[in-house]
């Protein structure tokens, strides 16, 4: 079993591992120039096995082959977990590194738990205005909603991207229709179909909008604060399966109704909305920046949370450096604007941050910290103690 | 022998003695007039600072050559900062005339047809004035546009580009400046003043009269015009319950002595109005309408004229008595203001603060602990050659004397700002430079072989030209922006990560000294190895626990900012590579896969990784650290870390190659610090 587990347990193996760790973080970070954190952070981080090519004229044929960060992860994890079962000998002397093994496999484990359950989104609202939702900046849905029995509710079906994406057709017990997939761009430019100019190309769709307009493909956006702008055609067929026509339905474009047997149906893409059990107000915006300059000095939100479950209601301030941490979520002050139409009307943009595994790297520190000191003063101590050479 | 450490600091103090104030100005006491609070950039500073940072941006340097043509010992007329700024704002048709802007590329100088070096005619072919560029205003205007419109991204622009923006910004800043007291468009600023007042005051008893609402807005859009200059803000609250915010430019005072306290909101909805104006569609968005109503709220709202303050009155008689020559009403004008700054409650902490900071201004620390580490360093070198006791001991001295002055000058910084030391990369190369110092002198009391005396003075002398050089970008005691307002993370985060870098330079550092004293010198016999060998693996693990800690806390302020404990920003990554590769080298040494000359060439890399990091990141221009992005110093980098990989080079050279191994008979097949039995790590030289 040792033998078997030798080759996992190596010094060799750990300073290999750190080498390409080292690759893989350097590599990473030029691709961001090109392709934009978000694409660069799935490829070469969240993934097993990435590679990288320069992106100037005459050296793409250079290609470099990479671990992703999953594969290093898992592997750093293997080899120290190894060498702790079978190599390692405990000893007051060693605590210090014992201590800060553990550390690292905590913020390991705690950046891939970060990794899987973590959720960031958005809330955006002007003063005054309520929201019981967040939005996902990189993620899409069609909703499709309708009427509810209480008339201030409607009922929602939310179609994720990735079955868009999937096309074929789609079929929901609470929908009395079916969608086929005509098409689907991930970015795309929608616009109004020109008499002279595109006599040539099809309107998008029959009915709808899109009747009257173009759609184009575009290439996916790689800069960091932008997104993508997906467009999708979608025929609807009643439960006879005869078609209803079809449809364009952009994330740029306002909301579209669709009549089924007698019922109306109100279709839009938008971003992924998450819902949650508590409302929040915005009450009052402060932007403030250095006199006589446009450098930012304080962003500050005043919100009202108000949680009919618990029949909480309270008000508090969000602002930079200073989160609130509510319900799970955290909120971070984003980005601040006023409102398109009333100037005296401020916007606030919160960040909205679900992870489960928050206190992990707070833990990890700690640990690595301690284990570092440790393990330093005892060789500080020998050091003193010692005459020197 | 602290006595010649004395003498030998006696001799630098009288080298950068500055010479007292002479020529035409020599009357007026400017260097009370330098010490006038003003706000900048949204920074309360001096006069002095304001004039010296706006010269480092538009000739390189502190001071003004008025005759930059002739050699030094022909003794070329030389103004002050503040003589210089007090003309460009009193005597503007003098300041004018001055060679006060510094361009580089020669095609930029044909291209504006300006005259070639020239001796004879008082010409240097490198500095000019304003009434000599003028002519060709519109040409750097259109080439500026031109670089900003085709080549948004710095890293496309070349060297001309850089210079046409360069001279376009030292160009605006030099006229932000000339308009901060008499505004050039007009001849008596008091007449206007007065006819301003007598308008507002007839609007005031009718509101309702178009003619006199539009004679009211002529008004207010000729002023906003001066004020949207963003000249400094020299005029100071002056009622009691105004707080130190209450600083306004000339041009808001005067629209606020005419209307009352309303001026700021309508300079705002003016510039909101102005903004929006040059939208297409946005003539009849809802948009528009409210910011005409506002601005019309505002008007209806003001309140009659006031008297004018007295700073204003105080700045317009020292402008017309310097312009006169008058030095006897400019002094007394200047002493009766400051008189009445003191008596404000608002503006006293600016007056004691700007006094202190003039204070620092002249000391120039970082500049003057320059030469110091220089000689240092060469009396270090000196002592390997002989083991002269004396030069080992009087560098030592000199670079405590040197480190004391570094550190004096980092903390009247802190002091200054209420700010911990690293705020900005100007203010990391001088803590790099000043741990690098820090942990010298601490080998050096360990081992007493000058090695950590060369190592400490090369790394402080080098940390403080980068410095230097940053400071050329402007002011270096900027304010910091939101999301780095904050002291406890500046404090912990920012100092640990630097005090990590400033350690793996020691270390690199070392290495180095142990390749080329190796392979170019036989000084490095086998006891001078093992030493350099325990220091240098000391000081890694030094650095691995700083730059561990400096980076995971970067982590947790980013998990209190905005949510996310690792973002894969590039200066995040950087610091991580950092950490990966203490480590590494650590685990290498630990299993046995390098020993002494292996050793030292891995820690050579620190230094290409750690450069990486602190510049190279910054470089790519993306990111929420791209604070310091500079293109200027990528030929730098590249440079160094060349030489870094043809060190590494030489350290791999096998031992016949080096000079100082090659007679050893048993040389490289020692580790460099023998595990002692029971696989225990080797000791660390210093904790």
């Amino acid at each position: 079993m040792k033998r078997l587990l030798a080759p996992l347990t190596s010094l060799k193996l750990t300073v290999t591992l750190l080498a390409l760790g080292i690759a893989v973080v350097f590599f990473g970070t030029l691709a961001q120039t090109e392709d934009g954190l978000y694409v660069a952070q799935a490829r070469y981080f969240r993934s097993w096995f990435s590679t990288w090519s320069p992106h100037a004229e005459g050296w793409k044929w250079i290609i470099v082959p990479l671990p992703g960060g999953y594969l290093l992860g898992t592997a750093l994890l293997v080899n120290l977990l190894a060498a702790h079962a079978v190599r390692f000998k405990f000893g007051w002397k060693k605590s210090g590194i014992l201590l800060t093994h553990i550390g690292v496999i905590l913020l390991l484990v705690g950046q891939l738990a970060t990794d899987m359950f973590a959720r960031e989104s958005r809330m955006s609202f002007a003063e005054g205005e309520w929201r019981n939702f967040t939005e996902d900046f990189h993620k899409t849905e069609l909703a499709i909603l309708s009427d509810a029995a209480d008339p201030s509710m409607d009922d929602v079906v939310a179609i994720p991207e990735s079955v868009l994406a999937a096309g074929g057709e789609i079929r929901d017990g609470k929908l009395p229709f079916t969608i086929r997939i005509k098409s689907y761009a991930e970015n795309s430019r929608i616009r109004a179909r020109g008499p002279m100019v595109d006599t040539n190309t099809p309107p998008a769709s029959t009915a709808g909008v899109g009747a009257r307009a173009v759609m184009e493909p575009a290439a996916p956006t790689r800069a960091m604060d932008s997104r993508n702008l997906p467009a999708v055609v979608a025929e609807v067929l009643d439960p006879a399966g005869t078609s209803l026509g079809t449809w364009l339905f952009g994330f740029v474009l306002n909301p579209q109704t669709v009549t089924v047997g007698g019922k109306e149906f109100r279709f839009t893409l938008r971003s992924t909305r998450y819902y949650e059990h508590f409302s929040v107000k915005l009450i009052k915006t402060t932007h403030e920046v250095y006199r006589g300059t446009d450098t930012p000095k304080n962003f500050q939100s005043r919100v009202q949370i108000e949680n009919p479950g618990s029949g909480e209601k309270r008000e508090v301030d969000i602002y930079m450096n200073n989160p609130l941490r509510y319900g799970g979520l955290t909120f971070f002050q984003h980005q601040m604007g006023r409102d398109d139409i009333d100037a005296n009307r401020g916007t606030s943009v919160l960040q909205v941050v679900q992870n489960p595994s928050w206190l992990a790297p707070y833990l990890g520190t700690i640990v690595v910290g301690l284990g570092l000191l440790v393990q330093f003063l005892i060789h500080l101590v020998g050091f003193l103690r010692k005459p020197r050479a | 022998m602290k006595r010649l450490a004395v003498l030998l600091l006696a001799l630098f103090a009288l080298g950068t003695a500055a010479g007292a104030a002479d020529g035409p100005n020599a009357n007026f006491h400017l260097e009370e007039f330098a010490r006038l609070p003003v706000v900048f950039n949204g920074r309360h500073q001096p006069i002095d600072s304001l004039a010296a940072n706006a010269l480092v941006q538009i000739r390189e340097r502190r001071r003004a050559n008025l005759e930059p043509w002739k050699s030094w010992w022909e003794k070329p007329r030389m103004a002050s900062a503040t003589e210089w700024f007090a003309t460009l704002t009193m005597r503007p048709e003098e300041a004018d005339t001055w060679p006060t802007f510094r361009i580089n590329h020669p095609d930029l100088i044909s291209l504006l047809k300006l005259p070639q070096k020239d001796e004879e005619h008082g010409q240097d072919g490198k500095h000019y004035s304003w009434n000599q560029i003028e002519p060709g205003f519109k040409e750097v205007e259109d080439q500026a546009r031109r670089v900003l419109e085709k080549k948004p991204d710095a890293a496309q622009r070349d060297s001309f580009d850089q210079s046409v923006l360069k001279l376009r910004n030292a160009l605006t800043l030099y006229l932000r400046l000339k308009n901060t007291v008499i505004p050039t468009n007009t001849t008596n600023l008091l007449a206007d003043v007065e006819k301003f007042r007598a308008v507002a005051a007839s609007f005031a008893t009718n509101r309702n009269d178009q003619g006199q609402r539009q004679a009211i807005v002529g008004q207010i859009f000729n002023w906003d015009m001066l004020e949207s200059f963003d000249t400094p803000l020299i005029i100071p609250p002056a009622e009691a319950n105004l707080t130190r915010e209450g600083w306004t430019r000339v041009a808001a005072s005067v629209v606020a002595l005419s209307l009352g306290d309303n001026a700021t909101a309508l300079f705002r909805t003016l510039g909101d109005i102005r903004k929006f104006q040059g939208q297409p569609g946005a003539e009849g968005a809802p948009l528009m309408s409210s910011l005409r109503q506002r601005f019309n709220e505002l008007l209806d709202t003001a309140m009659p004229p006031k008297p004018v303050p007295a700073s204003l009155q105080a700045y317009v008689t020292m402008a017309e008595a310097f312009r006169r020559g008058d030095s006897v009403t400019f002094n007394s004008t200047l002493a009766g203001y400051r008189q009445q700054l003191a008596s404000n409650p608002a503006v006293a902490g600016d007056l004691t603060k700007t006094a202190r900071e003039v204070f620092f201004n002249h000391l120039v620390p970082f500049y003057n602990t320059m030469p110091i580490y220089v000689t240092a360093f060469l009396l270090g070198c000196f002592y390997w050659f002989n083991f002269n006791q004396t030069a080992r001991k009087l560098s030592f001295w000199l670079i405590a004397a040197g480190f004391v002055l570094h550190t004096v000058g980092l903390i009247f910084r802190m002091w200054l700002e209420g700010r911990p030391p690293v705020t900005n990369l100007y203010s990391s190369a001088i803590f790099i430079g000043w741990g690098s110092v820090g942990l010298g002198l601490l080998l050096e009391k360990f081992w007493r072989n000058a090695i950590g005396l060369v190592v400490g003075s090369s790394l402080g002398f080098v940390t403080l030209v980068i410095a230097h050089n940053l400071a050329l970008d402007g002011d270096t005691l900027v304010m910091l922006q939101a999301v780095l307002d904050t002291n406890i993370w500046l404090a912990t985060h920012v100092v640990i990560v630097t005090l990590g870098y400033a350690s793996t330079y020691v270390a690199g550092f070392l290495a180095m000294l142990y390749v080329v004293r190796g392979v170019f010198t036989r000084g490095l016999d086998e006891a001078t190895g093992r030493s350099l060998a325990r220091m240098t693996y000391g000081i890694v693990c030094f650095a691995t626990l700083f730059s561990f800690i400096g980076t995971v806390l970067g982590g947790i302020w980013a998990d209190q900012s905005w949510g996310r404990f690792w973002g894969w920003d590039p200066k995040e990554n950087g610091a991580l590579i950092i950490v990966l590769w203490n480590a590494l080298i650590l685990h290498a040494r630990w299993g046995g896969m390098v020993r002494e000359r292996g050793l030292m060439n891995l820690t050579i890399a620190g230094n290409i990784v750690t450069s990486w990091s602190w510049f190279g990141t910054n470089m790519l221009g993306i990111g929420l650290h791209s604070y310091g992005f500079m293109s200027g110093a990528f030929l730098w980098l590249g440079g160094f870390i060349l030489s870094q990989l043809v060190l590494i080079a030489l350290g791999s050279l096998p031992p016949r190659y080096w000079r100082s191994l090659r007679d050893r008979p048993s040389a490289p097949a020692k580790p460099a610090d023998p595990k002692p039995k029971g696989g225990g790590k080797p000791r660390p030289a210093v904790a």
